[in-house]
């Protein structure tokens, strides 16, 4: 018998007090919504809302050769990285050029980084970390003393002011996005995952609860991963594990554009097989919108010119009002795809896989 | 605990039906079934007119999780369908036994209400599930 208990994060007891419905997420017991996910959705669109997003692995990478691990281990260059607390987007690959995992590295200094990585890889996140570590002098912690609360929407700026003092929060209103500062207790970044501005926060264990009950008290509306989906989907972000993975190269998952090939002395993982596949062609992630009546769901097959795919993720758009997806797909693509939906052949727009950014439809 | 109301009767798959008198009846999907699917977005509906057998898909409920085939509980005709929940499909999340009503049917043959679920007999069901 096997007893496989769901780990909490220290939010735990607000999301039950919150009458929040629970689900295991890669075994995490977290908020699925508080009631309609729907009104989530809204709530980061046109006002705020906030995510406990403490399930995530965030890993510090120290020592003398840092900066050269990373710059072998990510897909992107972490030499571009010259202001402190500068944040990338990258893919951390296998030898063929799959993607093991996505991630934003955080930059310190030279001899310094923090990366954040997903929940649901945690435990071969790890392991790569520690056997691509070879020769260089790092060190690798996993800092697990830390909560992470994502505070997303047009009026976060203003609702983060509860947590900080007016000094503090001016610093952070000046922030350009995708950068991090460390203010006393709290590292607040403004990078999130619902193309909203926002921030996410970075939050001992220990003082994470009275932060989330003061946001709460602000008027931020607690968000649980049904919302975070729609989100994400809307704004044209990758969930990991659904619309790439270890089997898919980045060139294939809208990417390419994470990959560092300049300068093109820089040996990274996976580089010989992406060249490769960049030579060959590679299949596309593109975004897919049916205006109709129906739902666009993972796993549907798709028709273009090229030949047959699938739809990675697809949802409602609470936004929109309609079915939007990704869907990877051998080239040649063309304007319109057939999706086969109960049994029917239906015809859909092909679209740049972005939707919604700041509230606003992306045409 | 889900509200199961004592006066309707219930297919294991998760419709209610309740006796308007004349043969009438108003069919919709249970608060457990809408709890289960989650926030709803669309909601087809069947044809007016349309004569169905007890069983037979005649709606679906689209939700953010899922696209769910509705039964049909009895056979008889469709007499008039939910048109709000064309432009406000949460009406089945938020009175799911009320303004969240899906279609009234006219039953051929009433005795068919014998073999659906009474409200104790549904509430054991779901709890096994």
């Amino acid at each position: 018998m096997a007893l496989t208990a769901t780990k909490r994060t220290p939010l735990y007891p607000n999301h039950l007090a919150a009458g929040a419905k629970m689900v295991d997420f890669h075994g995490w017991d977290m908020p699925l919504n508080y009631g309609s996910q729907i009104e989530e959705h809204h709530a980061v669109r046109r006002d705020v809302g906030m995510f406990d997003v403490s399930h995530m692995t965030i890993v510090d990478v120290t020592g003398r050769d840092a900066k050269p691990y990373l710059r072998h281990l990510l897909a992107n260059d972490v030499a571009k990285l010259q202001t402190p607390g500068k944040a990338l987007y990258s893919a951390m690959l296998n030898n063929d050029g799959g993607v093991i995992d996505d991630l934003i590295v955080y930059f310190f200094n030279e001899d310094s980084y923090r990366l954040v990585v997903n929940s649901a890889t945690r435990d071969k996140d790890m392991a790569w970390l520690e056997t691509q570590s070879g020769e260089f002098d790092v060190a690798i912690t996993e800092r697990t003393e830390f909560a992470m609360i994502a505070v997303q929407g047009p009026a976060a700026k203003e609702k983060v002011a509860v947590l900080m003092n007016a000094e503090q929060h001016a610093q952070v209103s000046e922030l350009k996005p995708f950068v991090g500062l460390q203010l006393d207790d709290l590292f607040v970044a403004t990078t999130g995952y619902t193309g909203e501005a926002g921030y996410e926060i970075i939050i001992p264990n220990d003082i994470v609860g009275t932060v989330w009950e003061k946001l709460v008290a602000a008027g931020v509306k607690p968000c649980g991963l049904g919302a975070r989906d729609t989100l994400r989907l809307e704004a044209g972000m990758n969930l990991y594990g659904q619309d790439m993975d270890e089997t898919v190269s980045p060139l294939a998952a809208n990417m390419a554009w994470s990959v560092a090939f300049e300068p093109s002395d820089r040996d990274f993982v996976g580089r010989t097989a992406l060249e490769a596949q960049k030579a060959a062609g590679t299949e596309k992630l593109v975004g897919l919108v049916m205006e109709e009546k129906g739902v666009l769901r993972a796993g549907l097959k798709v028709i273009v010119e090229g030949g047959e795919g699938v739809i990675t993720s697809g949802t409602f758009s609470p936004t929109l009002g309609y079915s939007v997806a990704m869907a990877r797909v051998p080239q040649p693509v063309g304007e319109t795809a057939q999706v086969e939906m109960r049994k029917k052949l239906v015809t859909v727009k092909v679209v740049k896989p972005s939707f919604v950014r700041n509230g606003k439809a992306v045409s | 605990m889900s509200n199961v109301p004592n006066e309707l009767k219930y297919a294991s798959s998760h419709e209610w039906i309740r006796n308007e008198g004349d043969g009438v009846y108003t069919v919709g999907i249970t608060e457990h079934a809408q709890e289960l699917l989650g926030d709803m977005v669309f909601v087809e509906l069947p044809e007016v007119g349309d004569n169905v057998s007890a069983g037979d898909d005649v709606a679906v409920a689209e939700s953010v999780k899922a696209a769910s085939d509705i039964y049909a509980p009895i056979a008889g005709e469709i007499l008039s369908v939910n048109e709000e929940l064309e432009d406000s499909p949460e009406l089945v999340n938020s009175d799911p036994y009320g303004d969240g009503w899906l279609f009234k049917i006219k039953a051929d043959d009433e005795s068919e209400l014998e073999s659906l679920l009474d409200a104790e007999s549904y509430s054991a069901s779901i709890e096994e599930e």
